[in-house]
């Protein structure tokens, strides 16, 4: 038996994932424990876990250091990484919206400034429109930029619109709906094809 | 396994052999290319980065960044014939982990001319004997466009909905291929076709009896009487184990239109090789033959080796400027014919890491272990 290195998000999601497997029967009990190490591995061998920053399982998967991981809609889309995309969690669920000031009218004689940590999807977002725009990619904090007329609009993640709501913004389009994604490196899904078929099931049954 | 780490040198040799048993003969190129050979058929490349500069006579030129559509432009277009030939040679493309420009060694292989069914067996088995060479721990996935494009156009999707659906097949996505799907309010039975093309994967004896009840019209009949004789070849060797038939292996429809594969070896996170029968790149280029090849990336294997390297040399000899040149030679001589490796210096720098040291500094020679 091999075992499934499993790359988790640090965070909410990944920690709501990691209890479904633990109840699937892939626990880990050292995972309780909150010290400093990184790696987990079950009683049995079956799985290992890591966390890793959210938008980073995406590059440990593709690159194989991870055989399956949890990912958020939106790395996938920004990062288009080549993995198996095996299924949706229906968990973390959230849109990617283009807000403005509560108050925007788009003037379309002028070039559209858009902030985002996802310069990918917005580019793709409003060149399919055929909108001109001016990216400004920022890494945090994005709600600032409207404010502060960094930008015109931002295209961000929002899940119940309350960050904005108290910033005076509103969501204005959805550019794509958004929930966490189980995927797969493509080669270990041929050489670990049992075990990893294990865990699928196991989150499907959920 | 170390041979693989020096450059992949016995596997290309290897290689080589095994091309050459079968009568192809091998293709040599300049390292120069016409860049307007490239810009007509950009999608076909793996990047559609081109490293490009003017020639002395003001002709734009690209330092190649893939072989197959050079040979198709120097091999003659004669139905009657088969061309085959194996290439060794290094392509230029940016590689999205470093976005830089790389230098990429690429072993491959290509039929032109009058390919039958045959030449695609000789072809497949071709493939799974060359990952073999590399290692024994491979896998061989195999594809036909032909099939899944007949299924796609019995569900009547335009050209845009077609590459969605691709992409969910590549990904194995079956929630965005249901999302396409309900969109379109199609039959179950061809929806159960598409589904199946995600669904239906592994070895050639479970996956061909399924196959059966997917013949939705004329077209994808013939792809798979195509696919089953393939397999039927593949099932001659002793790799057939190791060979599975998978449609989430996609190449561009717009070039391939008949058999594709792609090579995983255990050990490396990305395919190794790839390949297919690309009868409309040949169109699309002005030629009315067929052809089918693959492409090995060797610059991946390195990858394999995760043995450390513990030593620079088993024996190091140390010598100074009264020592006879002759004197060393005969003993480093001594230790190669007695299977060692062997590096002589004047000075031995700290870190250098050996099994023993023979020092000629003081005189006659002193051996010490490390």
């Amino acid at each position: 038996m091999k075992t499934v290195n499993i790359a988790l998000p640090k965070g909410r999601l990944g920690e709501k994932v990691y209890k479904i497997l633990e109840n699937a029967g892939f626990a880990c009990p050292d995972m309780k424990e909150n010290d400093r190490r990184l790696i987990f591995e079950s009683a049995h061998g079956e799985v290992r876990y890591f966390w890793v920053k959210p938008s980073d399982v995406a590059i440990y998967v593709e690159r194989g250091a991870a055989d399956i991981g949890i990912a958020g809609k939106d790395i996938l889309l920004e990062y288009s990484p080549d993995v198996y995309e095996l299924l949706d969690l229906g968990i973390g669920v959230c849109r990617m919206a283009v807000a403005a000031k509560t108050d925007f009218r788009d003037n379309i004689e002028k070039t559209l400034r858009v902030a985002t940590k996802f310069p990918n999807i917005a580019s793709a977002y409003y060149e399919k429109k055929g909108r001109d725009i001016d990216i400004i990619k920022l890494n945090g904090s994005i709600e600032l930029a409207p404010i502060l007329d960094l930008s015109d609009v931002i295209v961000d993640i929002v899940e119940t619109g309350t960050t904005l709501k108290e910033n005076d913004l509103a969501p204005f389009e959805t550019v794509v709906p958004i929930s966490a994604r189980l995927i797969s490196n493509k080669a270990s899904f041929k050489f670990k094809n049992n075990e990893i078929t294990k865990v699928i099931k196991a989150l499907e049954e959920k | 396994m170390t041979n693989i780490l020096n450059g992949g040198d016995s596997v290309t040799q290897s290689l080589g052999k095994l091309y050459r048993s079968l009568g192809y003969s091998r293709y040599k190129m300049s390292k120069f290319e016409e860049y307007d050979t490239y810009a007509s058929n950009k999608d076909f490349l793996i990047s559609d980065r081109v490293i490009t500069f003017t020639d002395v006579s003001g002709k734009l030129l690209a330092m190649k960044p893939d072989v197959t559509i050079s040979i198709i432009k120097n091999t003659d277009d004669d139905l009657g014939k088969i061309h085959k030939m194996y290439y060794k040679e290094n392509v230029y493309r940016v590689s999205p982990a470093s976005h830089g420009f790389k230098e990429i060694m690429q072993m491959g292989l290509e039929c032109i001319g009058a390919v039958d069914t045959y030449s695609l067996c000789e072809v497949i088995i071709l493939a799974a004997k060359s990952l073999n060479e590399i290692s024994s721990n491979f896998c061989l996935d195999i594809s036909h466009m032909g099939f899944v494009s007949a299924v796609l156009s019995e569900a009547g999707f335009n050209s845009s909905e077609k590459a969605n659906v691709l992409c969910a097949i590549g990904e194995k996505n079956l929630p965005l291929l249901n999302s396409i799907c309900e969109e379109k309010s199609l039959s179950t039975n061809i929806k159960n076709a598409i589904f199946a093309l995600i669904n239906i994967y592994g070895s050639i004896e479970t996956v061909t009896p399924k196959l059966q009840k997917l013949c939705i019209n004329e077209e994808a009949k013939k792809a798979l009487e195509e696919l089953e004789s393939l397999c039927d070849a593949i099932k001659c060797t002793n790799l057939s184990g190791k060979v599975q038939i998978d449609f989430s292996v996609v190449n561009d429809m717009n070039y391939y239109n008949g058999l594709v594969f792609r090579g995983y070896i255990e050990g490396i996170p990305t395919g190794v090789l790839s390949g297919g029968q690309y009868d409309k790149l040949m169109a699309k280029m002005g030629k009315k033959s067929k052809a089918v090849g693959f492409a090995l990336y060797l610059d991946l294997l390195e990858r394999l080796d995760t043995g450390k390297k513990e030593y620079d040399a088993d024996v190091v000899i140390a010598y100074n400027s009264q020592t006879k040149p002759s004197k060393v030679f005969s003993e480093a001589q001594k230790q190669i014919e007695a299977g060692k490796t062997v590096l002589c210096l004047k000075n031995i720098p700290e870190d250098i890491r050996y099994i023993t040291k023979i020092d000629f500094t003081k005189g006659d020679a002193e051996n010490e272990n490390c």
